[in-house]
């Protein structure tokens, strides 16, 4: 990228380091390493430091990315954290898997001309800078309310909350119904997009600060939403996510080999199953790997399989790849590993043996016609088109929906027709009173800082709610 | 951490009951529901039902039998020793009703699984009859537990070494025959359940049975416990895991449970060659 624009000849974006792809696509470890302080600095100079930020407007969070960025340049790394982390709780994770291409990066004005500044790297390098040399000072706590709250989730949303509140001065318990706490961050997302330390750094972060975190808590089972206000909690955030995983509904989908992307991610990261027999959950190998859908689960999916060892693997999604919804750079990572995409295929059936183990698939090519409700083109299939694809193990990844397992059990709360919570959109309250909701229960799948963002707002509106009345 | 506070061997050793501290599920659970297990940092996650809860001590009860990997770690935990996860209740509380008369059939550690239900069935009311059996005397558990849970207790013995000699199906058939049976609850390994489904079947007597699919979460958040159920697609841990033993596919349960045999096979070798150099 070497074209000049204006008065002075453009520097290109500073690559990323990364692990090469021949050698990353078999181990677990993080794939990139991460600017240097030279690097920083120098990516940092491509910003315009503009007056009116596009950039900030493409944050969900509104961060003040040309005031962190500058920061940097004048080589306060310590200055630019703490600017970030009053939008942003969790810039390490940020950094790392926002859709930087659709939000902050892609209103950039440096990028309507050429690469972006890389915004998502700058975030991760100053996160990753406080917490290698930082001192870890807590942030400034207000005096205690002496009021308990309890947030249900341990996902990005429910950490914000957390956070939020007990610098407000509340008695925050985060109550989690896995055995380690951090939502999709730790079940879902992999070590090598994630390292897992990062996530548990920043909930030792909240706990120093005085949260309780309950693991083996299933709100619902172990303890009713009710019985929390019973035990003396003047308000719940409930931050659940998206837990059901949906499948197709095909003949032949309870075959052995067929798994949905949240049982194969579990095992992989929570379970730690890609380091069996040191670990006692297994995890199916497959050899010839199919993942159906094309968005971040399948992505991360996919990557997993490869490094379990597959011989091959393939996405099989029936659109094209203009509407893979994963971020640009795990499509552009997985193609590097050497996953296959079959595009504008859908699978119709799944054939096994006589153990009931999986053994291949059934496809059909599609086409596109026209634009459906999601103003996304419809796939039709193709008449005659059936031909069949050799897989001894299928990754369902194509979306999830909204578990009942706590909504069930809460009569007296709203429910959208899809089963996901009524929410208000600007403070989070639900139908219920002293209840707020926000995250991926509220919206249906969708990203991290979006989850974040609701987490801040139903924060504020239940600091008021505790100090004014609901 | 949830401490073991009394631990006892049957059957010789080849089941194991623990009674572990655990004051939230015990005040919560009903019978019919299960806890998940993990032993350490790296266990995996290990769903059991409770065969027996304590709310004012704050103490559940587990039975399980040693059949692999997991279990046979659990087997080596001590009264003072403590599982690192305990999670529940889970699952759906058995549906419990005045019918009439009730035949509770059991075989292997399902007795300990039929044991809850068959209590709270005999306390509503019902005229309960319980059928249970072991391959052999020494591995006949709870047998005076599930004598004063019911009304009529028959034990059978496959080699006939204890009781009738022959299956519980044989004793159920006799029960079935004589009549006015309203419910049958068969709980105990895959075929089993299955035996006892095909045989109340023709005289249409209700039958419950509590399915067993390999599980992680227990929440329905992962759907690797899914059962076929009339034809539809069930996740074992929210809505059952008793299901309507006429409806069950037990044929896929059987294939399904298989799913990691030979990794757990080889896990097994490696912890026993490990625990017996020890
Ligand atoms: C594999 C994968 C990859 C993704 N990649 C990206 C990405 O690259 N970028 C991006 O922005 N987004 C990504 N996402 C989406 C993003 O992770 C989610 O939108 C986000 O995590 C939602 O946050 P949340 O706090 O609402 O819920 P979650 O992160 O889902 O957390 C919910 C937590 O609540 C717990 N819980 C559920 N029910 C109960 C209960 N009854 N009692 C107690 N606890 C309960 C769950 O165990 C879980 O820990 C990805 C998602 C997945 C699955
Ligand atoms: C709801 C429920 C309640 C149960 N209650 C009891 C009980 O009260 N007493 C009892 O003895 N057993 C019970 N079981 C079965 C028990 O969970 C398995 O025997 C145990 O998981 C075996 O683990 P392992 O590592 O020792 O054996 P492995 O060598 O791993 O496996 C032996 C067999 O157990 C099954 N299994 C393996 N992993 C799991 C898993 N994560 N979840 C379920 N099954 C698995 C497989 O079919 C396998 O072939 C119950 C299972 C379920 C789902
Ligand atoms: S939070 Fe996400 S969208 Fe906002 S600036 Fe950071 S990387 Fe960009
Ligand atoms: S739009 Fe780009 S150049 Fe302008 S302030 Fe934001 S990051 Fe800097
Ligand atoms: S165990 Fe995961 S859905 Fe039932």
């Amino acid at each position: 990228m070497k074209e000049t624009a204006g008065k002075k000849e453009k520097a290109s974006r500073v690559a990323m380091p990364e692990q090469k792809p021949e050698i990353r696509r078999r181990n677990f470890e993080e794939v990139p390493l991460g600017y240097t302080v030279a690097m920083a600095q120098e990516e940092a100079a491509r910003c315009l430091q503009c007056k009116k930020p596009g950039c900030v407007e493409g944050c969900p969070v509104s961060v003040d990315i040309p005031g962190f960025i500058n920061l940097i340049t004048q080589g306060d790394f310590t200055g630019a954290i703490r600017h970030v982390w009053t939008k942003n709780a969790l810039p390490a994770v940020c950094g790392r898997v926002c859709p930087q291409e659709i939000q902050c990066e892609g209103k950039c004005i440096v990028g309507k001309k050429g690469e972006p500044v890389a915004i998502g790297n700058l975030e991760r390098f100053v996160a990753d800078w406080e917490r290698e040399n930082g001192t870890g000072a807590l942030p400034p706590q207000a005096p205690s309310t002496g009021k308990k709250v309890a947030v249900v989730g341990s996902g990005p949303s429910g950490l914000t909350v957390a956070g939020d509140l007990i610098q407000k001065g509340y008695d925050v318990t985060v109550l989690e119904a896995f055995h380690k706490p951090g939502g999709v961050l730790v079940y879902g997302i992999p070590e090598f997009r994630l390292p897992k330390a990062i996530v548990a750094q920043e909930i030792n972060f909240l706990e120093r600060q005085g949260a309780k975190v309950e693991v083996n808590a299933v709100v619902g089972r172990t303890v009713s939403l009710d019985e929390l206000f019973e035990d003396g909690f003047e308000a719940v955030y409930l931050g659940v996510g998206a837990g059901l995983p949906r499948f197709m509904n095909l003949p032949g989908e309870n075959l052995i080999g067929i798994l949905s992307a949240n049982e194969y991610l579990t095992r992989a990261n929570l379970m730690k199953a890609y380091r069996y027999p040191d670990v006692d959950t297994p995890i199916p190998k497959g050899k010839n790997v199919v993942v159906l859908g094309a968005g971040n689960v399948a992505m991360d999916s996919a990557r997993t399989a490869m490094r379990l060892g597959a011989d091959s693997v393939k996405i099989v999604y029936r659109r094209s790849r203009d509407e893979m919804p994963a971020r640009a750079a795990e499509i552009h990572h997985a193609e590097e590993e050497g996953i296959e995409f079959f595009l504008l295929t859908n699978p119709t059936q799944f054939k096994g043996d006589q153990k009931g183990r999986l053994t291949g698939m059934e496809c059909l090519k599609m086409e596109l016609g026209e634009p459906d409700d999601s103003g996304r083109r419809r796939p039709i299939a193709i008449q005659g088109s059936e031909f069949h694809m050799d897989t001894d193990l299928v990754i369902v990844a194509v979306g999830s929906g909204a578990n009942p397992l706590l909504t069930q059990s809460t009569p007296d709360m709203q429910l959208n027709k899809w089963g996901y919570i009524i929410a208000d959109p600007e403070t989070g309250k639900t139908t219920k009173k002293g209840v707020w909701a926000g995250g991926d229960i509220v919206t249906g799948a969708a990203t991290v800082i979006l989850a974040m963002g609701a987490g801040r707002k139903a924060a504020d509106s239940i600091h008021q709610y505790l100090t004014w009345g609901w | 951490m949830f401490k073991i506070v009394k631990r006892e061997e049957m059957a010789e050793g080849t089941v194991i009951l623990n009674e572990i501290e655990a004051p939230l599920i015990a005040r919560k659970a009903k019978p019919g529901q299960f806890v998940i297990l993990k032993a350490n940092e790296d266990g995996e996650r290990i769903p059991l039902t409770m065969a027996d809860t304590d709310p004012d001590k704050g103490t559940i009860t587990i039975i399980y039998m040693v059949v692999g990997k997991s279990t046979a770690l659990f087997k080596t935990l001590q009264v003072g020793d403590a599982f690192q996860d305990v999670i529940g209740p889970l699952g759906k509380p058995t549906h419990l009703e005045k019918l009439g008369k009730v035949v509770c059939v059991g075989g292997g550690t399902g007795v300990a699984v039929l044991h809850p239900i068959t209590r709270a069935l005999k306390k509503i009311g019902n005229d309960v009859t319980c059928i249970i059996g072991a391959r052999t005397k020494d591995l006949l558990i709870l047998e005076s537990q599930m004598k004063s849970a019911s009304h009529d207790l028959r034990v059978c013995t496959d080699d006939g070494t204890y009781g009738h000699h022959g299956f519980v199906t044989d004793v159920l058939k006799e029960q079935l025959e004589g009549g006015d049976v309203k419910l049958v609850v068969g709980i105990g390994p895959v075929p089993m359940m299955r035996a006892v489904a095909n045989l109340t079947r023709p005289f249409d007597v209700k039958t419950m049975v509590s399915l067993n699919p390999i599980m992680i979460d227990g929440t329905g958040m992962c759907g690797g416990c899914r059962v076929s159920v009339g034809g539809e697609t069930k996740f074992a841990c929210v809505d059952g895991p008793e299901f309507d033993g006429h409806l069950v596919n037990f044929d896929e349960l059987m294939l399904r449970l298989q799913a990691y045999c030979e990794e757990e096979k080889a896990c097994y070798e490696d912890f026993c060659t490990l625990r017996d150099a020890t």
